[in-house]
Parts: structure tokens; sequence; C-alpha cells
């Protein structure tokens, strides 16, 4: 970026922390973008003539006459078809080796859509996975994590489900990604022959960690523009989001705010759900889903990233390796999808959301058993059969490397229903019993 | 009045200095790049204000100029408001242009050019003070009141009143004198500060009156009753917002507000949706006609928020001034807890526990303080029945705002996460959960004249059979199914009969759905005599089935239409079912 004649330049920065710098200055706008030693920085507080600057890329070796130009604007992005197929760095500048972007500058961050204005969402996403078709529908539209820990394959997954979602746009948001991870993505998009629809905004572990801060609005910016002015369907992809929450508690911590709980600031609830809100359907035919990560320390649910999380997407998926079956499953218990109800039954098979209750309610029955049989109780005839039960269903139908559509996810569901008990036991509406029942 | 000049900015916190006289909570506009940011007066220090933007900040200088109103947040009150969707501070979002919210657009709640159908109530000569009826407009086939602005002060005389015909809001409907034999003007607008109680009544007495939700944990075993307060607390996924969507489907109310506080855009999105479609049971009208929803969603600015519940609740007591039966449902009010934590934060206020403000019980138990069953000035009778969710960090119920919670609203709806995994919904624990109001003699009164004198004592069985089965489920899973007596087996599986057929509702049923009081009375009536009926079992194989059996037709006829030719089937088919093996 370059400095344009008039712009003042400043030399006296009184006030120098991990972060953070401050000086003295006037005329500076709340939010703007200031240049401190040729590194980005933009406006957190103004107290006066008191100007506190939060340096993206880190303090390191920044002097205390270092040059500080204000840029008189906000965080932007260039939009343009032109975005298609590239990747970018947090601050939106091309790492591929390609030329600049050139488009409409406009203001990352923007505004929230009026609510009157949404459509309320209803098309089935489907990623042929059956822990996530059966169970937990997606809904184009929708905002939905995976919760899980460090070690689960969710970048797999993720990916999969990208390429057999049928989107015009797959927009990757990486905050402290591995540059192996980054690399996986790349090859699997190209491999796919997918790499012309999607765009890539991506922090490393090796890049600064307060620069993630700007990523999901730099990718969410992208996906509005293909989401509104093309009337698009974009997927976005936000990994790994507790990275990103990890570096809003840097910054507030420098900033000497008091921290509420697990050492996140206070407004965490605030600064997430303003990402994932971004996700819409338009009556236009646009629209933006957002699927994102959350790693989890030890599967704790309680920790304040994953449990404001929780609050605001549209529900979550888990992933368990089941020792049974020796794959790593969809675990219904605590996975769901809240806008499932939007879709199933209605654009799937009218069976689909009491198969589902049904399947998962024997699972259940099944956990209970096991139960038992660690403490060393015998177990009844019913209980052998759920144990059968989940051990197919698991295999069959939970396990992430299913690819099926839902009219053969639910016939399975009822042959294994049929296998296994009788109708009392199932409890399912009579006129569904009657028309689908697997003898 | 009063000008200010921006000397700070952190956030949508913004520092001003004054020339003038400023107000705590006062309102002004502070200009910047051709956008006027309306902000709230939460702090002052000398000659510094602290102030809340309730909009982006992105952009704002020092040395801005503000404006102050000399007035704090107020609400426009009329008729006109039913089926709109208006934001945290009143604006009416589908005036707005364009696909998202543009920073310092406000648009005015009511429709100036509409013309209302009047009648007088009043005839000229009478005396009247502030909120006596003066007249009606029909607004939705509701009849509204029109009244004397609430802020007047002691006695007055009409002078004039309107004659039926057809009036706008501005259109001067009757002329009021004071003692001093001035003369007052009045329209169908009313004015109101949100953060200030209405208390244009008589008495607030207990309340007593069942409001029928249709829900049966509620209206059977833990009941609300109009003017009566509860709350929902719940981690994630437990259903809270399902079941707050149930009950404002459902409940016999007049009108319907919903203040979704910081939750999901979409939620909103599926009320006005559905709500033009959907029926209300009671009156067989639209349920859009009678709902007003008042949204900020966790998306939009924060301290707009906290002003939401607040414009929700006057709007409540507006109609509740009228002689209705107003439910408010505010979802969640933990959000606005927290938009209260942000802001204290940014204050730099010691904070008290978990970093919320120390006065935040305070703040609850005013807000829930506001809700109530009123005797208005006339003798009539209105009520604001308030239901509030809260989504307690972690899951964890032992938080500041839950605590809080607990110490003002009667009844405590506790969802639960083991219950919302095994899919039994509504996850409403049945245990922990209770209504105070059971323990009103002045409801047990109502309801021996409603339903039966025995009916009190048949729930209070109920919950001790709930109660015992927990117990015994869990003595059989320390000493296994063999090693306890089949009593024990009996006792537990009554207490799953009463979970599967009453507590487990399916909201997305049709039928099942709606449960109205009539129903809940047979179904509570079948399955407390199971549960009081002797069987004879051989061992705890046979219970199991047996009840299983029981279970299987007892859903199927709640899946029935009432008293349809399926309904009475199953009834036959469950009294077969009983004959096999109760002793007689």
């Amino acid at each position: 970026m370059t400095t344009k004649a008039f712009q003042k330049i400043y030399t006296k920065i009184s006030q120098i922390t991990k972060a953070t710098c401050s000086l003295k200055a006037q005329g500076v706008g709340a939010e703007e973008l200031a240049i401190v030693d040729g590194k980005l920085a933009q406006v957190v507080k103004i107290a006066g003539d008191d100007i506190t600057l939060q340096v993206f890329e880190g303090t390191e070796g920044i002097p205390t006459n270092a040059e500080v130009v204000f840029l008189g604007k906000s965080p932007t992005l260039k939009v343009s078809e032109q975005l298609a197929g590239r990747f970018f760095n947090a601050l939106g500048y091309p790492i591929d080796g390609g030329p600049e972007i050139e488009g409409v500058e406009v203001e990352i961050g923007g505004p929230s859509v009026n609510p009157v204005r949404r459509k309320q969402p209803s098309e089935l996403i489907a990623t042929g996975i059956a822990g996530i078709d059966l169970n937990n529908t997606l809904v184009s539209g929708q905002k939905i994590p995976f919760f899980a820990d460090p070690d689960q394959p969710f970048n797999q997954v993720m990916a999969n489900v990208a390429l057999r979602a049928e989107t015009d746009k797959i927009i990757l948001g990486g905050m402290g990604m591995t540059n192996d991870d980054y690399l996986y993505f790349k090859n699997v998009f190209s491999n796919a022959g997918a790499l012309d629809r999607i765009i890539s905004f991506v922090n490393t572990t090796e890049n600064p960690p307060v620069e993630r801060l700007l990523i999901p609005d730099m990718a969410l910016t992208a996906a509005e523009y293909f989401a509104v002015e093309h009337n698009q369907k974009v997927l976005v992809l936000l990994t790994d989001m507790t990275s990103y929450a990890d570096a809003l508690s840097i910054v507030s911590n420098r900033m000497d705010q008091i921290p509420s709980k697990d050492s996140m600031p206070g407004s965490l609830y605030s600064d997430l759900a303003k990402i994932y809100e971004k996700a819409v359907q338009f009556p236009s035919g646009g629209s933006i889903t957002i699927i994102a990560v959350t790693t989890l320390s030890g599967g704790d649910i309680t920790h304040a990233v994953p449990d404001n999380t929780g609050y605001i997407t549209e529900g979550q998926l888990f992933l368990r390796r089941d020792s049974d079956i020796g794959k790593v499953i969809v675990d219904p218990f605590r996975s769901l999808s809240r806008l499932k109800q939007l879709v199933s039954g209605k654009k799937t098979r009218k069976d689909h959301p009491q198969v589902m209750n049904a399947a998962v309610r024997l699972y259940a029955d099944a956990a209970n058993a096991k139960t038992k049989l660690e403490n060393g109780f015998d177990l009844t005839d019913y209980d052998e059969r759920t144990l059968a039960f989940a051990k197919d269903y698991a295999n069959q139908l939970l396990a992430i490397d299913v690819n099926l559509n839902t009219t053969e996810m639910l016939d399975v569901t009822w042959g294994l229903f049929g296998k296994y008990f009788n109708i009392e036991e199932v409890n399912i509406k009579k006129e569904l019993v009657e028309e689908y029942w697997k003898k | 009045m009063t000008k200010g000049t921006v000397i700070g900015v952190i956030a949508n916190m913004v520092t001003l200095t004054v020339d003038g006289p400023v107000a705590q909570n006062e309102i002004c506009y502070i200009s910047t790049g051709g956008d006027r940011l309306m902000a709230e007066v939460i702090k002052v220090v000398g000659q510094n204000v602290y102030v809340q933007v309730f909009e982006s900040t992105r952009g704002l200088k020092v040395g801005a100029e503000a404006e102050f109103t000399g007035h704090m947040l107020e609400v426009t009150l009329g008729p006109g408001m039913l089926s709109k969707n208006y934001d945290g501070l009143q604006n009416d979002l589908d005036k707005m242009q364009g696909v998202f919210l543009k920073r310092g657009e406000y648009t005015y709640p009511l429709d100036k050019e509409k013309k209302w159908h009047f009648t007088p109530i009043v005839t000229a000569g009478e005396e009247v003070g502030a909120s006596a009826w003066l007249g009606e407009v029909v607004e939705n086939h509701q009849l509204l009141k029109i009244m004397v602005p609430f802020q007047l002060t002691g006695s007055y005389k009409v002078k004039t009143i309107a004659t039926e015909g057809e009036y706008t809001i501005e259109d001067t409907i009757a002329v009021l004198i004071d003692k001093d034999g001035t003369e007052h003007s009045v329209n169908m607008i009313q004015r109101w500060p949100v953060k200030k109680a209405m208390v244009n009544y008589q008495e607030k007495p207990r309340p007593y009156k069942l409001l029928e939700t249709g829900v049966r944990v509620i209206d059977s075993l833990n009941p609300i009753v109009e003017g009566g307060t509860g709350f929902i607390p719940g981690p994630f996924g437990t259903g809270k917002t399902v079941l707050q969507h149930a009950i404002s489907k459902q409940a016999e109310a007049d009108i319907v507000i919903i203040a979704a506080c910081g939750e999901r855009a979409n939620e909103v999105v599926e009320i006005f949706t559905e709500f033009p479609e959907l029926v209300d049971p009671h009156t067989g009208r639209k349920l859009m006609e009678r709902t007003i929803i008042v949204a900020n969603t966790s998306n939009m600015p924060v301290a707009a928020r906290e002003a939401s519940v607040y414009t929700a609740m006057t709007m409540a007591e507006f109609y509740r001034a009228m002689g209705l039966k107003v439910l408010l449902m505010a979802d969640s009010t933990s959000r606005w807890a927290q938009a209260l934590r942000e802001m204290s934060n940014r204050m730099e206020e010691l904070p008290g526990p978990d970093a919320f403000p120390m006065d935040i019980s305070a703040i609850i138990s005013n807000f829930y303080g506001r809700a109530g069953f009123v005797k208005l000035n006339n003798g009539k009778t209105g009520s604001i029945t308030f239901i509030g969710t809260v989504s307690p960090a972690g899951g964890n119920l032992k938080e500041p705002v839950t605590e809080n919670t607990k110490k003002v609203a009667r009844c405590f709806y506790a969802l639960e996460q083991e219950r919302a995994d095994r899919k039994r919904y509504p996850a409403v624990n049945p245990i922990d959960s209770y209504s105070k109001y059971l323990e009103y003699p002045e409801f047990a009164a109502y309801i021996e004249e409603r339903i039966n004198a025995e009916w009190i004592d048949k729930i209070n069985f109920l919950k001790t059979s709930l109660l015992r089965g927990k117990e015994l489920a869990e003595q059989i899973n320390i000493l296994g199914d063999d090693g306890v007596p089949v009593e024990y087996h009996e006792v537990f599986w009554k207490s799953e009969l009463i979970d599967f057929v009453i507590l487990q509702q399916d909201a997305f049923d049709e039928i099942d759905a709606v449960t109205p009081m009539e129903r809940q009375e047979d179904i509570v009536n079948l399955v407390t005599d199971i549960c009081k009926s002797d069987f004879e079992f051989t061992d705890f194989l046979d219970v199991m089935t047996y009840f299983k059996r029981i279970i299987n037709v007892c859903k199927q006829m709640n899946y029935s239409l009432y008293k349809s030719k399926e309904y009475e089937e199953c009834l036959v088919q469950l009294n077969e079912l009983l004959a096999e093996k109760k002793v007689k």
C-alpha cells in the first residue's frame, strides 16, 4: 500500500505492547486503518488525541519513531468475478503469484441483512453422509460448525461436503491452519477440478495470529458479493473458529479488558454472532451457507468458544470414533441441525422425521444396554437386539465414509428395523409402518 | 437543547463533552459522515458524558457533534402496531429500504395515512384521568382502546369527543380541560419512555387464571397463569426456541409480543413466514394478526439489544391498559445481560460474578416485576404474562442470570441436555421444573371451578410417581434388572408411561402439537387410573413388554384427532390391553 502526498506522517509512538501501539493524532476515525512501520494496523480506541492501534502482524521491531500513516478507511476488499479461483492472505492480497484483483472496493464487515428481507431457508444440501443427511439434514442459508477434537478428520469431511454439495462458489477461510492442511485443501479442490469455483483466504500458523481476525469478514464479504450481485449459492468454510477466538482474546487482553469465562472477552458472543449471522437465504435465490470448525479441547463443549457458538449456530455436527466398528461416525446424540425440519419429510420422503427419531431412540437404548453390559449385568433379549442394531446402524449409516441418497438411507433404516425389532418396539405412526415396514 | 462534542470512541461507547444539562438515559444523536446515530447516556462524570451508540461507530471522529433530545428512549404507541416487525428501537423493518440495514435509518412505527373507525366510549362532560378509555377502534378484529395520555396527572373534564367515524392517528379525537381551564387535544398516539414502568392501574392482585398453552407439560404439570412469570433455561440444542414458539402459537392470549433479543435471525424469519399462515387455535384467525415481533437479532447492534426487551415490555403495558391479555416472550434474556456486561466492561466498572455488572439482579427483578395481572382504574382487568428464556453458559444453571431469574420468576421450566439427547421433547425436566401457582389457593379455587377439586391432587400424584420412577430407575441401574423386586420395574414403567404419554409431545405433528385443556384432562385421568391400578406380572420382562404396548397405543391416541374413530379405537384397544393384566 502506498502513501499519498497529502497524508500526515506521525513519528512519535508513545506506547507499544505485543499487539498494539499508541500515539497522539488528530482527525482519526473509529476502525480506521493505518500503516505503522510498513505494517497494517487498525484503530481500536480513541481518547481525545490518544489513538490506540492494533497491529495485525504484531509489533515486533516497531521503533518509537516509526512512521505512522492513517489511511482514512476501514479494511476493504476489491470484489469482482476475478476473485474466483484465487488464493489470498488475511489482508486480501493474492498469495498465488497471480495479478491484483480489479473490482469495486468494499468495506469488509459491512451491515447486517434486514431480517424481513431474508427468506426462510428451504433447500436441502445433500452430502451423501447419512449421519448428516438422515439425522441432521443441512439446508442452504444455514450456519453449522463441526465440533471436533483437533485429531479428528474434520477437514476431510468438510472438503467432502463442499465438493458434493451443489453450490456455485466455495469460499475457504483458513485461520491458524497448518500449512499441510492448507495444501490438503488446495490439492483436493484441484484434483476434483473445482478450483475455478473456489476462493481462499488463508492465514496459516506461520502468519501472525492477530491477522486472523480479518479472515471471516474477508471471506464473507466475497460471499456477499456473489450471493447478492450474482444470486449465487455460496458455501463458506471457516476453519478453525477456535483459533479466531484465541486471537480475539489476545487482543482484548492487550487492551486491558476484563476477561469473562475462559479468558475470552465479554463480547465473544456478539463477535461470533456477527460472523455466523452472515449466513442467509435471499429471496432472489442467492444464499450464503456457513460450515465452520470449532476445535474442542478433550471434547469439552462447556468451554466459552463452543458454548457461545452453539447458541449462535443452527446446530452442530459432532464427530466421534466408534470403537465398535473402528470408524469415525457423526454422533447422533450430540449432533443437531436446527433447520432439518424445514426439509425433512418435505423435500425428502414423508417417513423421514419419524424414522430418524425412532432410529436414534433405539440407538440410545443400545447405549443403555452397553452400560449394563459394562457394569456386569445380564442383558435381555431386547438389549442384545439393540446392540446388534447399533452396530449395523453405525456401520451402514453413521460412518463418515457412507455415500447414499436420502431415500436409500431411509430404506436401509427400515431394513434394520425389520431385521431386529417388532412394530411396537419401533413406536412409529401406524400409517407409515403400514407403508414401509419390511417383513 | 444541549449540544455535545465527541472526545473518545471505544467500539460503541462514545465519550462527549457537553455544553448544558443532560439526564441519565437521555437520547442524543451523533452526526458522522451524513448519518445521525442514536445514542443513550449511560454515565455522566463532570462535563464528560458516556453514551452507548445503538449503531456501528465506524469512522466516527473526535470533534463530531451531538444533539441531545431532552427525553429518554421512547416508544410510539397507537393503533397499527399489530402484525408489525420492529427492531429493538421500534423502527418498522418493513419500511426500510434495501437488503441491508442502513446505519442511521429510522422509520416511523405507525401509519399516519390509515383511517381507523373510531367509536366513542365517553361523552362530553365526563371526568377522566390518565389512561381512561375514551373510545375504541378495531385492528385485526381486535378491539383496541384509545386512552387519555398516560403522562397526564390529575382529573380532566371531556370538553369534546369525536363522533363515530373514520380518523387518522393524528386527528384530534377529544379535547380535555384540566382544573385550571387549560385545554389538551388528544389524538390516538401515545409516547412512553421504555425504561419506566407504567403504573396506570388500581392494584396488582395475585394472578390465578390458567393461561392455556396446549403444551401438556406446562398446562397440566406446571401451569402458568394470566399475568404470571416463567422462564426457560437450557443449554443450546435442548429446544428452548421450539418450546417458546409453541407457546406463542398456541397460548390463549389476545396479543402476543415476541422479543427476539440477540438470537438467530432465521428464527425471526420462521415466525414471520409461518405466523401469517398458521391459525390461532382459540379464535380461528391468522396468528400474525395478534402478533408483534421486536427483533434485535444477534448481528444487530448490541446496545439496541438491551432496548429491545424494554420496547417489547412497554408495548405489552400499553395493551394491558386496554384490558387485554398479553403474552410477552423474550428470547433470550441472557443476551440482554451480556449486552449489559459488554458495556459495563467498556466503562471499566468493577465486575460482579462472571464479569456481569453488579446490579444485574436488580435489573432482572425490576423487569420481571413489570409483568402481572392488574385491576385497571375502571375496574376491568388486564394482564402481561412474561416468559423469558435463559441461555446459561456451558449449560450450568449456577450462573448469575439463571440464579437471579429464579428468584423472581414463578414458573421454572428447566430444559435438560440428557432428555434432549434421548429425543424426549419437550426436554423439560419433570423433577426440577415447577410452577409456584400450583400452591396458590386462588389458583386451586379457580381450577376447582374450571376442572374439578381433585385435579391438583392428581397432578401432585403424577409428579410424585415421576420422582419415584426416577429413584427406582437408579436402583435398577445399580442392582441390575434381576436384583430388584418386580414391583420396582412396575413403578419405573408407570413413570415411563407418564413421560411418554403426557410429558413428551411432538411439536411438529399437527395434532399432537396442541392439546386443548379438555383433552389434557382425559389423558391425565387415563394415565392416573393406569398408574393407580394393580397389575399381575411374572417377571420384569413381562412388565417392560406390557408397558411398551400400553405406551404405543396411548401414543397412537395422541396422534389421532380428538374423539375421532381412530381415537375411540385406541381407547377400546387400551381397555382390552388393561383387562389382560389388571387385578380386578
